[in-house]
Protein backbone atom coordinates (compact mmCIF):
# COMPACT_ATOMS: atom_id res chain seq x y z
CA UNK A 1 0.00 0.00 0.00
CA UNK A 2 1.41 2.98 -1.06
CA UNK A 3 2.26 6.31 1.55
CA UNK A 4 -1.12 8.56 2.26
CA UNK A 5 -1.41 11.99 1.02
CA UNK A 6 -3.17 12.93 3.74
CA UNK A 7 -3.22 12.12 7.01
CA UNK A 8 -6.07 13.63 9.47
CA UNK A 9 -4.70 13.52 13.33
CA UNK A 10 -7.11 14.25 16.31
CA UNK A 11 -9.03 17.13 14.28
CA UNK A 12 -10.72 19.36 16.53
CA UNK A 13 -12.79 22.79 15.71
CA UNK A 14 -14.69 25.19 17.98
CA UNK A 15 -16.34 27.52 17.05
CA UNK A 16 -16.10 29.61 20.48
CA UNK A 17 -17.72 27.20 22.62
CA UNK A 18 -19.55 25.21 19.90
CA UNK A 19 -17.48 22.35 19.00
CA UNK A 20 -18.03 21.34 15.70
CA UNK A 21 -15.50 18.64 15.24
CA UNK A 22 -14.12 16.27 17.81
CA UNK A 23 -10.92 13.99 17.71
CA UNK A 24 -11.14 13.35 13.81
CA UNK A 25 -8.81 11.34 12.17
CA UNK A 26 -8.76 9.13 9.15
CA UNK A 27 -6.28 9.38 5.77
CA UNK A 28 -6.23 9.66 2.32
CA UNK A 29 -4.05 7.38 -0.32
CA UNK A 30 -3.15 7.98 -3.83
CA UNK A 31 -6.28 7.38 -5.68
CA UNK A 32 -8.82 6.71 -3.48
CA UNK A 33 -12.08 7.75 -2.98
CA UNK A 34 -13.81 8.83 -0.03
CA UNK A 35 -17.05 9.48 0.69
CA UNK A 36 -18.14 11.71 3.87
CA UNK A 37 -21.39 10.82 4.37
CA UNK A 38 -24.35 12.41 7.77
CA UNK A 39 -26.61 14.15 8.57
CA UNK A 40 -26.80 18.48 8.15
CA UNK A 41 -24.59 20.17 10.90
CA UNK A 42 -22.76 16.74 11.70
CA UNK A 43 -19.32 18.88 10.44
CA UNK A 44 -18.81 17.17 7.82
CA UNK A 45 -18.29 20.37 5.43
CA UNK A 46 -16.53 21.89 8.14
CA UNK A 47 -14.15 19.04 8.06
CA UNK A 48 -13.83 19.93 4.61
CA UNK A 49 -12.75 23.27 4.97
CA UNK A 50 -10.58 22.75 7.58
CA UNK A 51 -8.57 20.13 5.66
CA UNK A 52 -8.18 23.21 2.53
CA UNK A 53 -7.55 25.72 5.70
CA UNK A 54 -10.40 27.86 4.93
CA UNK A 55 -11.31 27.47 8.96
CA UNK A 56 -7.99 27.12 11.15
CA UNK A 57 -8.17 23.69 13.00
CA UNK A 58 -8.41 24.51 16.60
CA UNK A 59 -6.35 21.09 17.82
CA UNK A 60 -5.07 18.40 15.65
CA UNK A 61 -2.54 17.75 12.71
CA UNK A 62 -3.19 17.51 9.01
CA UNK A 63 -0.40 15.62 7.44
CA UNK A 64 0.30 16.93 3.76
CA UNK A 65 3.22 14.24 2.67
CA UNK A 66 4.87 14.35 6.17
CA UNK A 67 4.34 18.22 6.68
CA UNK A 68 1.61 19.49 9.29
CA UNK A 69 -0.21 22.03 7.38
CA UNK A 70 -2.18 22.93 10.06
CA UNK A 71 0.69 24.03 12.37
CA UNK A 72 0.32 27.89 10.88
CA UNK A 73 3.99 27.69 9.75
CA UNK A 74 3.05 26.43 6.36
CA UNK A 75 2.75 28.83 3.08
CA UNK A 76 -1.42 27.91 3.10
CA UNK A 77 -1.62 29.35 -0.34
CA UNK A 78 0.81 26.66 -2.05
CA UNK A 79 -0.58 24.17 -0.29
CA UNK A 80 -4.08 25.38 -1.43
CA UNK A 81 -2.66 25.37 -5.22
CA UNK A 82 -2.09 21.55 -4.21
CA UNK A 83 -5.26 20.59 -3.16
CA UNK A 84 -8.20 21.44 -5.14
CA UNK A 85 -11.51 22.44 -3.93
CA UNK A 86 -15.05 22.19 -5.35
CA UNK A 87 -17.91 24.36 -3.50
CA UNK A 88 -21.54 24.03 -3.15
CA UNK A 89 -22.25 27.26 -4.15
CA UNK A 90 -20.18 26.98 -6.91
CA UNK A 91 -17.65 30.41 -6.46
CA UNK A 92 -17.03 30.81 -9.92
CA UNK A 93 -15.27 34.13 -10.50
CA UNK A 94 -18.38 36.40 -11.81
CA UNK A 95 -16.29 38.86 -13.49
CA UNK A 96 -14.35 36.48 -15.48
CA UNK A 97 -15.00 34.23 -18.58
CA UNK A 98 -15.39 30.28 -17.75
CA UNK A 99 -12.15 30.07 -19.87
CA UNK A 100 -10.82 33.27 -17.70
CA UNK A 101 -11.92 31.04 -15.21
CA UNK A 102 -10.17 28.07 -15.48
CA UNK A 103 -6.64 29.85 -16.88
CA UNK A 104 -6.43 32.58 -13.90
CA UNK A 105 -4.93 30.13 -11.33
CA UNK A 106 -2.63 28.58 -13.75
CA UNK A 107 -0.96 31.77 -14.95
CA UNK A 108 -1.26 33.77 -11.30
CA UNK A 109 -0.27 30.70 -9.62
CA UNK A 110 1.49 27.86 -10.78
CA UNK A 111 3.14 31.30 -13.60
CA UNK A 112 2.55 28.90 -16.35
CA UNK A 113 2.39 31.07 -20.36
CA UNK A 114 -0.87 32.16 -21.44
CA UNK A 115 -0.99 29.26 -24.07
CA UNK A 116 0.05 26.44 -22.39
CA UNK A 117 -2.65 27.60 -19.62
CA UNK A 118 -5.05 28.09 -22.32
CA UNK A 119 -4.34 24.79 -24.05
CA UNK A 120 -5.07 22.84 -20.62
CA UNK A 121 -8.08 24.90 -19.46
CA UNK A 122 -9.65 23.97 -23.32
CA UNK A 123 -8.42 20.03 -22.48
CA UNK A 124 -10.16 20.29 -18.83
CA UNK A 125 -13.14 22.04 -20.06
CA UNK A 126 -13.95 19.45 -22.93
CA UNK A 127 -13.43 16.58 -20.13
CA UNK A 128 -16.40 18.29 -18.41
CA UNK A 129 -18.45 18.75 -21.67
CA UNK A 130 -18.05 22.84 -21.02
CA UNK A 131 -16.26 23.49 -23.84
CA UNK A 132 -18.20 25.33 -26.09
CA UNK A 133 -19.24 27.77 -23.05
CA UNK A 134 -15.80 29.21 -23.08
CA UNK A 135 -17.22 32.87 -23.82
CA UNK A 136 -19.92 32.65 -21.21
CA UNK A 137 -19.92 34.77 -17.97
CA UNK A 138 -20.61 32.26 -15.25
CA UNK A 139 -24.26 34.71 -14.59
CA UNK A 140 -24.98 32.88 -17.98
CA UNK A 141 -24.97 29.45 -17.04
CA UNK A 142 -27.27 26.96 -15.27
CA UNK A 143 -26.15 25.64 -11.93
CA UNK A 144 -25.09 22.47 -13.59
CA UNK A 145 -22.91 24.31 -16.15
CA UNK A 146 -21.49 26.33 -13.01
CA UNK A 147 -20.53 23.53 -11.67
CA UNK A 148 -19.01 21.46 -13.98
CA UNK A 149 -16.81 24.38 -14.81
CA UNK A 150 -15.65 24.52 -11.19
CA UNK A 151 -14.75 21.08 -11.94
CA UNK A 152 -12.64 22.00 -14.12
CA UNK A 153 -10.94 24.80 -13.04
CA UNK A 154 -10.01 22.91 -9.85
CA UNK A 155 -8.26 20.32 -12.28
CA UNK A 156 -6.76 22.86 -14.20
CA UNK A 157 -4.25 23.42 -10.98
CA UNK A 158 -3.53 20.02 -11.71
CA UNK A 159 -4.32 18.96 -7.99
CA UNK A 160 -2.87 16.10 -5.98
CA UNK A 161 -6.04 15.44 -4.35
CA UNK A 162 -9.63 17.15 -5.04
CA UNK A 163 -12.10 17.83 -2.08
CA UNK A 164 -15.67 18.22 -2.95
CA UNK A 165 -17.98 20.19 -0.80
CA UNK A 166 -21.77 19.17 -1.31
CA UNK A 167 -20.91 19.61 -5.23
CA UNK A 168 -24.73 18.75 -6.10
CA UNK A 169 -26.70 20.09 -3.07
CA UNK A 170 -27.32 23.44 -4.63
CA UNK A 171 -28.39 21.59 -7.82
CA UNK A 172 -32.25 20.92 -9.22
CA UNK A 173 -32.38 17.69 -9.64
CA UNK A 174 -31.81 17.01 -13.17
CA UNK A 175 -28.41 18.88 -13.16
CA UNK A 176 -27.53 16.36 -10.20
CA UNK A 177 -26.64 13.88 -13.17
CA UNK A 178 -24.23 15.52 -14.90
CA UNK A 179 -22.58 16.74 -12.18
CA UNK A 180 -22.28 13.33 -10.90
CA UNK A 181 -21.24 12.14 -14.21
CA UNK A 182 -18.26 14.26 -14.08
CA UNK A 183 -17.17 12.80 -10.91
CA UNK A 184 -17.26 9.32 -11.89
CA UNK A 185 -15.20 9.71 -15.11
CA UNK A 186 -12.58 11.50 -12.58
CA UNK A 187 -12.84 8.73 -10.09
CA UNK A 188 -12.21 6.03 -12.92
CA UNK A 189 -9.51 7.94 -13.94
CA UNK A 190 -7.71 7.70 -10.78
CA UNK A 191 -8.34 11.52 -9.24
CA UNK A 192 -7.82 11.01 -5.52
CA UNK A 193 -11.05 12.80 -4.15
CA UNK A 194 -12.69 13.49 -1.29
CA UNK A 195 -16.18 13.96 -1.44
CA UNK A 196 -18.90 15.24 1.39
CA UNK A 197 -22.27 14.14 0.02
CA UNK A 198 -25.78 13.31 0.36
CA UNK A 199 -25.93 11.22 -2.95
CA UNK A 200 -25.89 7.91 -1.21
CA UNK A 201 -25.51 5.89 -4.55
CA UNK A 202 -22.23 7.76 -5.30
CA UNK A 203 -20.95 7.05 -1.80
CA UNK A 204 -22.03 3.64 -2.49
CA UNK A 205 -20.84 3.07 -6.14
CA UNK A 206 -17.94 5.14 -6.70
CA UNK A 207 -16.25 5.53 -3.59
CA UNK A 208 -13.64 3.31 -2.03
CA UNK A 209 -14.07 4.20 1.36
CA UNK A 210 -17.00 5.87 3.44
CA UNK A 211 -16.36 8.07 6.63
CA UNK A 212 -20.20 8.36 8.52
CA UNK A 213 -20.24 11.30 10.74
CA UNK A 214 -22.15 12.26 13.45
CA UNK A 215 -22.56 15.46 16.05
CA UNK A 216 -18.86 16.20 15.14
CA UNK A 217 -17.24 12.88 15.36
CA UNK A 218 -16.39 9.90 13.19
CA UNK A 219 -18.82 7.34 14.29
CA UNK A 220 -18.10 4.95 11.64
CA UNK A 221 -15.91 4.22 8.61
CA UNK A 222 -14.93 1.56 6.10
CA UNK A 223 -15.60 0.36 2.52
CA UNK A 224 -19.05 1.22 1.29
CA UNK A 225 -19.90 -2.57 1.62
CA UNK A 226 -19.34 -2.05 5.03
CA UNK A 227 -21.41 1.28 5.69
CA UNK A 228 -24.32 0.11 3.48
CA UNK A 229 -24.42 -3.42 3.39
CA UNK A 230 -22.97 -4.18 7.23
CA UNK A 231 -23.32 -0.85 9.14
CA UNK A 232 -22.37 -1.74 13.02
CA UNK A 233 -23.60 1.38 14.66
CA UNK A 234 -26.90 2.29 15.45
CA UNK A 235 -26.29 5.93 14.28
CA UNK A 236 -25.26 4.62 10.63
CA UNK A 237 -28.37 2.14 10.40
CA UNK A 238 -30.92 4.73 11.33
CA UNK A 239 -29.05 7.52 9.36
CA UNK A 240 -28.99 4.92 5.92
CA UNK A 241 -32.60 3.94 6.93
CA UNK A 242 -33.91 7.33 6.83
CA UNK A 243 -32.14 7.65 3.63
CA UNK A 244 -33.20 4.44 1.93
CA UNK A 245 -37.02 5.46 3.04
CA UNK A 246 -36.98 8.29 0.58
CA UNK B 1 -22.03 97.79 -20.40
CA UNK B 2 -25.13 96.91 -22.37
CA UNK B 3 -28.60 97.36 -21.29
CA UNK B 4 -30.33 93.80 -21.34
CA UNK B 5 -29.17 90.65 -19.21
CA UNK B 6 -28.66 88.90 -22.53
CA UNK B 7 -26.58 91.76 -24.37
CA UNK B 8 -24.58 91.57 -21.40
CA UNK B 9 -24.03 87.92 -20.95
CA UNK B 10 -23.19 88.21 -24.47
CA UNK B 11 -21.08 90.84 -23.80
CA UNK B 12 -18.74 89.58 -21.03
CA UNK B 13 -18.68 86.05 -23.17
CA UNK B 14 -17.01 88.27 -25.98
CA UNK B 15 -14.66 89.64 -23.51
CA UNK B 16 -13.81 86.90 -20.95
CA UNK B 17 -15.07 83.69 -22.85
CA UNK B 18 -11.51 82.56 -23.38
CA UNK B 19 -11.16 83.00 -19.73
CA UNK B 20 -14.15 81.25 -18.74
CA UNK B 21 -13.20 78.28 -21.13
CA UNK B 22 -9.28 77.84 -19.76
CA UNK B 23 -10.87 78.23 -15.75
CA UNK B 24 -13.40 75.61 -16.73
CA UNK B 25 -10.25 73.14 -18.47
CA UNK B 26 -8.36 74.02 -15.13
CA UNK B 27 -11.35 72.49 -13.25
CA UNK B 28 -11.86 69.69 -14.96
CA UNK B 29 -8.03 68.78 -15.29
CA UNK B 30 -7.77 69.03 -11.75
CA UNK B 31 -11.11 67.21 -11.06
CA UNK B 32 -10.43 64.33 -13.02
CA UNK B 33 -6.99 63.68 -12.01
CA UNK B 34 -7.65 64.21 -8.51
CA UNK B 35 -10.39 61.34 -8.57
CA UNK B 36 -8.25 59.01 -10.37
CA UNK B 37 -5.30 59.52 -7.94
CA UNK B 38 -7.84 59.28 -5.04
CA UNK B 39 -9.21 55.85 -6.28
CA UNK B 40 -5.76 54.87 -6.38
CA UNK B 41 -5.29 55.94 -2.59
CA UNK B 42 -8.33 54.51 -2.00
CA UNK B 43 -8.08 50.93 -3.18
CA UNK B 44 -4.45 51.04 -1.58
CA UNK B 45 -6.29 51.66 1.54
CA UNK B 46 -9.15 49.41 0.60
CA UNK B 47 -6.56 46.89 0.19
CA UNK B 48 -4.22 47.09 3.78
CA UNK B 49 -7.57 47.46 5.45
CA UNK B 50 -9.22 44.37 4.59
CA UNK B 51 -5.55 41.95 4.77
CA UNK B 52 -7.00 39.22 7.35
CA UNK B 53 -4.76 39.19 10.43
CA UNK B 54 -4.33 35.46 11.70
CA UNK B 55 -3.75 34.66 14.95
CA UNK B 56 -0.79 32.57 13.49
CA UNK B 57 1.02 35.58 11.82
CA UNK B 58 4.52 36.22 13.62
CA UNK B 59 4.03 39.32 15.98
CA UNK B 60 6.10 41.33 14.17
CA UNK B 61 4.29 41.28 10.96
CA UNK B 62 0.47 41.55 12.96
CA UNK B 63 2.10 44.40 14.84
CA UNK B 64 3.78 46.44 11.79
CA UNK B 65 -0.08 45.96 10.15
CA UNK B 66 -1.86 46.96 13.15
CA UNK B 67 -0.04 50.76 13.43
CA UNK B 68 -0.14 51.22 9.09
CA UNK B 69 -4.21 50.17 9.62
CA UNK B 70 -3.99 52.97 12.95
CA UNK B 71 -2.32 55.34 10.51
CA UNK B 72 -4.68 55.10 7.71
CA UNK B 73 -8.02 55.30 9.75
CA UNK B 74 -6.08 58.42 11.47
CA UNK B 75 -5.66 59.75 7.83
CA UNK B 76 -9.58 58.88 6.55
CA UNK B 77 -10.93 60.34 9.63
CA UNK B 78 -8.69 63.62 9.56
CA UNK B 79 -9.50 64.33 5.91
CA UNK B 80 -13.32 63.29 5.96
CA UNK B 81 -13.74 65.21 9.25
CA UNK B 82 -12.57 68.99 8.00
CA UNK B 83 -13.15 71.35 5.64
CA UNK B 84 -11.27 70.66 1.83
CA UNK B 85 -11.24 74.57 1.89
CA UNK B 86 -9.01 74.28 5.61
CA UNK B 87 -7.19 71.76 4.14
CA UNK B 88 -6.04 73.85 1.17
CA UNK B 89 -4.59 76.58 3.58
CA UNK B 90 -3.01 74.49 5.97
CA UNK B 91 -1.33 72.21 2.95
CA UNK B 92 -0.06 75.10 1.35
CA UNK B 93 0.71 77.59 3.62
CA UNK B 94 1.76 74.69 6.06
CA UNK B 95 4.05 72.80 3.97
CA UNK B 96 5.63 76.71 2.74
CA UNK B 97 6.52 77.69 6.46
CA UNK B 98 7.29 74.36 8.09
CA UNK B 99 9.15 72.62 5.14
CA UNK B 100 10.21 75.18 3.01
CA UNK B 101 8.20 73.76 0.00
CA UNK B 102 6.63 76.30 -2.10
CA UNK B 103 4.14 74.28 -4.55
CA UNK B 104 3.28 75.85 -7.05
CA UNK B 105 -1.05 76.19 -8.05
CA UNK B 106 -1.23 73.17 -9.56
CA UNK B 107 0.71 70.75 -6.89
CA UNK B 108 -1.13 72.39 -4.41
CA UNK B 109 -4.89 72.12 -6.41
CA UNK B 110 -3.71 68.36 -7.13
CA UNK B 111 -1.95 67.23 -4.07
CA UNK B 112 -5.04 68.60 -1.95
CA UNK B 113 -8.03 67.08 -4.29
CA UNK B 114 -6.56 63.46 -4.65
CA UNK B 115 -5.75 63.06 -0.89
CA UNK B 116 -9.34 64.48 0.26
CA UNK B 117 -10.29 62.01 -2.65
CA UNK B 118 -8.81 59.20 -0.96
CA UNK B 119 -9.73 59.40 2.42
CA UNK B 120 -13.70 59.40 0.74
CA UNK B 121 -12.27 56.42 -1.41
CA UNK B 122 -10.84 54.52 1.15
CA UNK B 123 -14.23 53.75 2.71
CA UNK B 124 -16.28 53.27 -0.59
CA UNK B 125 -13.67 51.17 -1.61
CA UNK B 126 -13.72 48.86 2.12
CA UNK B 127 -17.38 48.87 1.14
CA UNK B 128 -17.14 47.41 -2.31
CA UNK B 129 -14.89 44.79 -0.90
CA UNK B 130 -17.12 43.86 1.81
CA UNK B 131 -19.96 43.69 -1.03
CA UNK B 132 -18.35 40.68 -2.92
CA UNK B 133 -19.39 37.17 -1.63
CA UNK B 134 -17.67 35.80 0.53
CA UNK B 135 -17.61 32.89 -1.84
CA UNK B 136 -15.19 34.81 -4.18
CA UNK B 137 -12.41 35.28 -1.82
CA UNK B 138 -12.51 31.27 -0.88
CA UNK B 139 -12.69 30.84 -4.81
CA UNK B 140 -9.48 32.29 -5.12
CA UNK B 141 -7.43 31.27 -1.98
CA UNK B 142 -8.56 27.56 -2.80
CA UNK B 143 -7.22 27.64 -5.72
CA UNK B 144 -3.88 28.93 -3.90
CA UNK B 145 -4.15 32.36 -4.55
CA UNK B 146 -2.39 34.52 -1.84
CA UNK B 147 -4.65 38.04 -0.65
CA UNK B 148 -2.51 40.14 -3.15
CA UNK B 149 -3.54 38.03 -6.05
CA UNK B 150 -7.44 37.64 -4.86
CA UNK B 151 -7.55 41.13 -4.50
CA UNK B 152 -6.49 42.20 -7.99
CA UNK B 153 -7.84 39.50 -10.12
CA UNK B 154 -11.06 38.46 -8.19
CA UNK B 155 -12.73 41.02 -5.88
CA UNK B 156 -11.21 44.57 -7.06
CA UNK B 157 -12.68 44.14 -10.35
CA UNK B 158 -16.21 43.50 -8.95
CA UNK B 159 -15.88 45.67 -6.19
CA UNK B 160 -14.63 48.72 -8.96
CA UNK B 161 -18.06 47.57 -11.45
CA UNK B 162 -20.10 47.87 -7.54
CA UNK B 163 -18.70 51.42 -6.61
CA UNK B 164 -18.74 52.87 -10.20
CA UNK B 165 -21.64 55.25 -9.37
CA UNK B 166 -19.68 56.82 -6.04
CA UNK B 167 -16.81 57.05 -8.58
CA UNK B 168 -18.99 58.83 -10.37
CA UNK B 169 -20.43 60.72 -7.44
CA UNK B 170 -17.13 62.08 -6.51
CA UNK B 171 -15.61 62.93 -9.82
CA UNK B 172 -19.06 65.05 -10.14
CA UNK B 173 -17.91 66.39 -5.93
CA UNK B 174 -14.93 67.36 -7.56
CA UNK B 175 -15.87 69.58 -10.34
CA UNK B 176 -17.40 71.51 -7.96
CA UNK B 177 -15.76 71.43 -5.10
CA UNK B 178 -12.31 72.87 -6.74
CA UNK B 179 -14.11 76.05 -6.61
CA UNK B 180 -12.48 76.25 -3.00
CA UNK B 181 -9.04 75.79 -4.21
CA UNK B 182 -9.44 79.66 -5.09
CA UNK B 183 -8.64 80.46 -1.51
CA UNK B 184 -5.10 79.41 -2.45
CA UNK B 185 -5.50 81.34 -5.87
CA UNK B 186 -5.86 78.49 -7.85
CA UNK B 187 -7.29 80.51 -11.32
CA UNK B 188 -10.06 77.24 -11.80
CA UNK B 189 -13.88 78.13 -12.94
CA UNK B 190 -14.93 79.94 -9.71
CA UNK B 191 -11.66 82.13 -9.24
CA UNK B 192 -12.35 83.28 -13.12
CA UNK B 193 -16.12 84.02 -12.35
CA UNK B 194 -14.93 86.29 -9.17
CA UNK B 195 -12.34 88.07 -11.31
CA UNK B 196 -14.92 89.10 -13.79
CA UNK B 197 -17.83 89.57 -11.98
CA UNK B 198 -15.90 92.32 -9.81
CA UNK B 199 -13.93 93.49 -13.24
CA UNK B 200 -17.41 94.34 -14.55
CA UNK B 201 -19.75 94.50 -11.57
CA UNK B 202 -21.86 91.23 -13.27
CA UNK B 203 -22.42 89.16 -10.22
CA UNK B 204 -25.49 87.62 -11.63
CA UNK B 205 -24.53 87.25 -15.28
CA UNK B 206 -21.06 85.62 -14.24
CA UNK B 207 -22.84 83.41 -12.05
CA UNK B 208 -25.44 82.55 -14.99
CA UNK B 209 -22.32 81.39 -17.33
CA UNK B 210 -20.27 79.95 -14.75
CA UNK B 211 -23.71 77.66 -13.96
CA UNK B 212 -24.43 76.81 -17.48
CA UNK B 213 -20.52 75.71 -17.88
CA UNK B 214 -20.55 73.69 -14.18
CA UNK B 215 -23.45 71.68 -15.37
CA UNK B 216 -22.47 70.89 -18.54
CA UNK B 217 -19.60 69.52 -17.26
CA UNK B 218 -21.03 67.53 -14.40
CA UNK B 219 -23.66 66.31 -17.40
CA UNK B 220 -21.30 65.16 -19.67
CA UNK B 221 -19.37 63.60 -16.93
CA UNK B 222 -22.77 61.44 -15.81
CA UNK B 223 -23.20 60.20 -19.31
CA UNK B 224 -19.68 59.20 -19.81
CA UNK B 225 -19.79 57.28 -16.56
CA UNK B 226 -22.89 55.60 -17.56
CA UNK B 227 -21.96 54.38 -20.55
CA UNK B 228 -18.71 53.27 -19.19
CA UNK B 229 -20.44 51.62 -16.53
CA UNK B 230 -22.35 49.54 -19.50
CA UNK B 231 -18.99 48.56 -21.53
CA UNK B 232 -18.40 47.31 -17.75
CA UNK B 233 -21.35 45.23 -17.90
CA UNK B 234 -20.65 43.33 -21.17
CA UNK B 235 -22.83 41.92 -23.49
CA UNK B 236 -25.85 39.76 -22.37
CA UNK B 237 -25.31 37.27 -25.51
CA UNK B 238 -22.47 35.21 -25.85
CA UNK B 239 -21.13 32.74 -28.57
CA UNK B 240 -20.46 29.15 -28.70
CA UNK B 241 -17.16 28.41 -29.70
CA UNK B 242 -18.28 25.43 -31.75
CA UNK B 243 -19.58 24.43 -35.12
CA UNK B 244 -21.50 21.88 -33.73
CA UNK B 245 -25.25 23.01 -33.31
CA UNK B 246 -26.14 20.18 -30.87
CA UNK B 247 -24.49 22.75 -28.33
CA UNK B 248 -27.26 25.10 -28.90
CA UNK B 249 -29.79 21.93 -27.07
CA UNK B 250 -28.12 22.06 -23.59
CA UNK B 251 -29.70 24.22 -21.73
CA UNK B 252 -29.52 27.75 -23.95
CA UNK B 253 -32.60 29.28 -22.78
CA UNK B 254 -30.09 32.49 -22.35
CA UNK B 255 -28.81 32.55 -25.74
CA UNK B 256 -30.84 34.05 -28.59
CA UNK B 257 -29.31 33.66 -32.39
CA UNK B 258 -28.41 36.52 -34.02
CA UNK B 259 -31.89 38.59 -32.76
CA UNK B 260 -33.48 40.10 -30.07
CA UNK B 261 -36.79 38.55 -30.80
CA UNK B 262 -37.98 37.09 -26.72
CA UNK B 263 -39.97 34.39 -28.03
CA UNK B 264 -37.12 33.47 -30.30
CA UNK B 265 -34.95 33.56 -26.91
CA UNK B 266 -37.30 31.13 -25.20
CA UNK B 267 -37.73 28.86 -27.51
Amino acid sequence: MSAPILQVNHLSKAFGTNIVLRDIDFEVRPGDVTSIIGASGSGKSTLLRCINLLETPTHGEIIFHDNNVASGHVNAAKYRSKVGMVFQSFNLFSNLSVLDNCIIGQTKVLKKNKEDAKKSALSYLTKVGMAPYINAKPRQLSGGQKQRVAIARALAMEPELLLFDEPTSALDPEMVGEVLEVMRKLAAEGMTMLVVTHEMAFARDISNHVVFMANGVICEQGTPKDIFENPKELKTKEFLSRFMER
Amino acid sequence: MPATFGARILYILQMYGMSYLSGAGTTLIIALISTAVGCLIGFAVGIVQTIPINKTDPLLKRGFLRVVRALLTAYVELFRGTPMMIQAVFIYYGSAQLFNLYMDMWTAALVIVSINTGAYMAETVRGGILSIDAGQTEGAKAIGMTHLQTMLYVILPQALRNIMPQIGNNLIINIKDTCVLSVIGTVELFFTHKTVAGALYTYFESATVTMVIYLIMTLACSIILRKIEKRMDGPDNFDLATTDTLAHTSGMARYAESNDDPQEARR
